[in-house]
């Protein structure tokens, strides 16, 4: 690939002095989830300046984007001809970029659904820790050409080389949504809802919390139309559902939101990862369930290794999201032959450890 | 080890020995000779020895042994791959996965099927048939090929421009590193800690490790399917339709295109009633409930027709849809009857490029003076041209090749790639040279080395080295067909 881009020369050029130097870099874009993960360390790589829409086809269903680029501006764009990123990837802050949310890989109410952001990353342009800038995948779904190493940046956390540019499937905004709600406890809600999974019924996306289960129905008018016949509960106004749905997405729920009272209080957020069929977990404080029982929030003072116990005897994962305390690790450990391969695949890419030290986890 | 290779052969017999029954032991020509090639039956090698293992115990044994003594090791599934991935090594071990399969748990309630890998991919969605749930991604081989294989080449298939490739149908695979360690990738959850290592096990082409067991997710079964057949006069028009289809919005269960000469062999072969006059043909299909199908189909007509089809006709009912898709399900042995042989294409392009291809490759058809009948799945842009030649004659046979060599460039340079769902193997080795920088595919032989530092598992597959590169660029230009290769020629 040729640097004639300025902005792309400047980082190359950035990465080549990190290198002779063997000092880190802290790849940054919005700075809208330095909470999330490891402590950043290293001197800052601004990505914003290598911004723009590189290519958009609305009838190839792909964008191809540069990392710098706002989500924001990005999300607008695909509004405009009437489409969107499935995946509702979180909006923290004002301020994130494509390339942090790849990088992060974090995906919304509708994941369950419709997948994640992995699922629809078709290619990127990546910066590897020799200076090298790589393509691999491309604007097509269907693409089995060599390993797919892009999937892999999918919540990597930047630590196996800067995402330069990426191509993303997009689709076209649901014809038809409605919300339901039904007051019901915990144990009622993940009934219902093990026992709907197996229906071909149009659920796009579902949260539990203090007695409340919600579900938004996405699709074809006349599926809508039938689910909701058929599923009962109470109809939420248009307005205060597209309201509720954005304050699960982007966090702006009172009970994601932590202040520094909160941060003082000793209170943490964790993100439990859990297979959707799980019973109702036992965990002190209280729980926020989405993606149909997949993704368990729990707001606690408990410690780390009460999250970590109960994910891993179900077969999930805990992380943690906010707290003050981070000693215990943003994310379950790995299993030695897992870890083993991690280890490979930094060496591989980020042979001299520059990019993003330890942001996903000490040694990488 | 022993230097040659009958001795060799002996010491790795003898030490598999230990860990595996006499008659999961294959060495001798003529009990090897079935696993010579995959379907892709131009490449043969005969591989050392043949082991079929029935526990995953043996297949950790197995791997550890030819880990200390430095053998190559080539997992095969069901060998239905089209592109050599299952091509044996000539001083290696094939590891036949063949008796890995049975099917271990369907969940109803989390939606999830536990098979082995050696399970065929239409038998999960059989299995699952009595709770309404089924596996969606539906290679055409479904019938013979085992999920283990698709995972190797994250399989896709007629529905995935709606419902995913192998890897949006996959929860977790468990198997072995190249060491014999046991390893899991991917989880019940729908994520994990850490780098998403399922998501480049996925399509590796068992170049990074063995699977034996997979998990995959289930999707209800839709309530009914309906299709539209739509006759197009010229090649643009259909192409343009597709992007139409696609832009208004609608994301159709399949949407698949045949070209005249493709409509004229499988009509011969099938009598369906297809439009012979039309220059191409496009079956467009719908499915969800009964609701969401008449909303759907209605919609696709109205865009179709706008778009210029010469003729609409939609399906009345299963037998009259499963008619119309006959056609295309039979593409392949309706062209090796019009054809002593074929060779079969997998490149994508940009949907909006399907016309200009279809074009370039009349030219080649042309030019390398052998005939080209085309399936599309038009829907993402995922061509399968097939070339028809007689590999008897040696010349036609090289003439196919340049003809194939050349798609495959032509798709790069639209802005597409090799291999959409056949995988690289050793078939399209060349072409990934023309695809990859240097550097890319050095960044590949990275990745490959953190999971197999020793380079054992399915050595020589996918990543072609820099000196094959090298020569492939050399011989591009000897065996260029025409004298005057720098002239541009339309």
């Amino acid at each position: 690939m040729e640097t004639q881009d300025p902005a792309l020369a400047r980082l190359v050029d950035r990465v080549e002095q990190a290198l002779r130097s063997g000092s880190p870099l802290d790849i940054r874009g919005g700075s809208t989830k330095l909470f999330y993960g490891e402590k950043a360390v290293g001197a800052a790589l601004e990505m914003r300046d290598l911004s723009g829409i590189s290519s958009y086809e609305p009838s190839e269903l792909v964008v191809t984007v540069r990392a710098g680029t706002l989500l924001s501006e990005l999300e607008a764009a695909l509004a405009e001809r009437g489409q969107c990123l499935p995946f509702e990837p979180p909006r923290f802050a004002p301020g994130g970029t494509v390339g942090g949310m790849v990088a992060a890989g974090l995906s919304g109410p509708s994941r369950a659904s419709v997948g994640s952001v992995r699922d629809h990353i078709l290619g990127l342009t990546l910066l590897n820790g020799r200076a090298e800038l790589l393509s691999f995948g491309g604007q097509v779904a269907k693409n089995v050409a060599g390993y797919d190493v892009s999937r892999l940046m999918a919540g990597a956390l930047g630590v196996l080389g800067v995402i330069c540019e990426v191509s993303i499937k997009v689709l076209p905004v649901s014809v038809a949504t409605a919300t339901l709600s039904f007051e019901c406890d915990q144990a009622a809600a993940l009934q219902r809802l093990n026992a709907w999974a197996s229906q071909p019924l149009p659920i796009n996306a579902i949260s539990w919390s203090g007695g409340r289960l919600d579900v938004r129905l996405a699709g074809a008018a006349a599926a809508v139309g039938a689910a909701c016949d058929k599923l009962g509960g109470d109809r939420m106004a248009p307005a205060a559902a597209q309201a509720w749905w954005l304050s699960v997405r982007d966090h702006s729920h009172e009970f994601f939101v932590f202040d520094d009272a909160a941060l003082g209080s000793g209170e943490t957020l964790w993100r439990l990862s859990v297979p959707a069929t799980t019973p109702p977990l036992s965990l002190q404080g209280r729980q926020f369930i989405e993606w149909n029982g997949a993704q368990r929030w729990c707001r606690t003072t408990a410690g780390a290794e009460h999250l970590r116990s109960a994910a891993k005897a179900c077969g999930g994962h805990a992380a943690l999201y906010r707290g003050a305390d981070r000693s215990a690790g943003a994310f379950s450990p790995l299993s030695a032959t897992l870890l083993g391969i991690h280890r490979g695949l930094k060496q591989a890419f980020d042979p001299q450890h520059i990019f993003n030290p330890g942001r996903l986890y000490a040694g990488l | 080890m022993p230097d040659s290779q009958d001795e060799r052969q002996s010491h790795v017999v003898a030490a598999l020995s230990a860990v595996l029954p006499r008659e999961a032991i294959l060495f001798g020509r003529e009990d090897t000779a079935p696993y010579e090639c995959d379907a892709l039956t131009a490449y043969r090698t005969s591989p050392m020895v043949v082991v079929l293992p029935q526990t995953e115990e043996q297949v950790a044994s197995i791997l550890r042994i030819c880990h200390k003594l430095g053998v190559p090791v080539v997992a095969r599934g069901a060998g239905t791959g089209l592109s050599g991935g299952a091509m044996p090594h000539g001083s290696g071990v094939t590891l036949s996965l063949a008796k890995f399969n049975r099917i271990l748990k369907i969940d109803t309630a989390a939606c999830t099927a536990v098979v082995q890998c050696g399970v065929r991919n239409l038998a999960i969605s059989e299995a699952a048939a009595p709770y309404g749930l089924y596996y969606a991604p539906d290679p055409s081989s479904q019938i013979a090929c085992s999920i283990g294989g698709n995972i190797a080449e994250n399989s896709g298939g007629v529905h995935c421009l709606k419902y995913g490739l192998t890897l949006h149908n996959v929860m977790k695979v468990r198997g072995f590193m190249a060491n014999g360690d046991a390893v899991e990738f991917g989880s019940e959850a729908l994520d994990v800690p850490g780098l998403d290592l399922l998501s480049i096990v996925i399509g590796s082409e068992g170049m990074l490790a063995v699977t034996t067991e997979v998990t995959v997710r289930l999707i209800p079964k839709p309530q009914l399917a309906r299709c539209i057949m739509a006759s197009f006069n010229d090649i643009e028009t259909a192409g343009a339709a597709v992007a139409n289809v696609i832009a208004n919005g609608i994301i159709p269960a399949g949407l698949e295109m045949m070209d005249k000469a493709m409509t004229a062999a499988v009509e011969a072969f099938v009598h369906a009633d297809y439009d012979l006059e039309a220059a191409a043909i496009l079956l467009c299909e719908s499915d969800g409930t009964v609701h969401e199908v008449e909303e759907e189909i209605a919609r696709m007509e109205a865009v179709l027709t706008a778009a210029g089809a010469a003729r609409i006709e939609v399906s009345r009912d299963e037998a009259q849809r499963l008619k119309f898709w006959s056609g295309r399900k039979n593409a392949f042995p309706a062209s090796g009857g019009i054809s002593p042989d074929y060779m079969c294409m997998d490149s994508t392009i940009p949907r909006r490029q399907l016309a200009p291809m279809l074009r370039s490759i009349q030219q080649m058809e042309e030019k390398y003076r052998l005939r080209c009948v085309n399936v599309f799945h038009a829907g993402d842009g995922n061509l399968h041209p097939l070339i028809l030649f007689d590999a008897a004659d040696a010349d036609e046979l090289h003439r196919c090749e340049l003809f194939g060599a050349d798609i495959l460039e032509t798709s790069v340079k639209l802005g597409g790639t090799v291999t959409g769902e056949h995988g690289v193997g050793v078939e399209k080795l060349n072409s990934m040279c023309v695809q990859f920088s240097a550097q890319e595919r050095e960044q590949f032989f990275a990745v490959k080395r953190a999971f197999d530092p020793a380079g054992l598992l399915n050595p020589g597959k996918v990543i072609p080295t820099l000196q094959r590169c090298a020569e492939y660029g050399k011989m591009h230009v000897h065996k260029g067909m025409l004298k005057f290769p720098e002239l541009p020629r339309f």
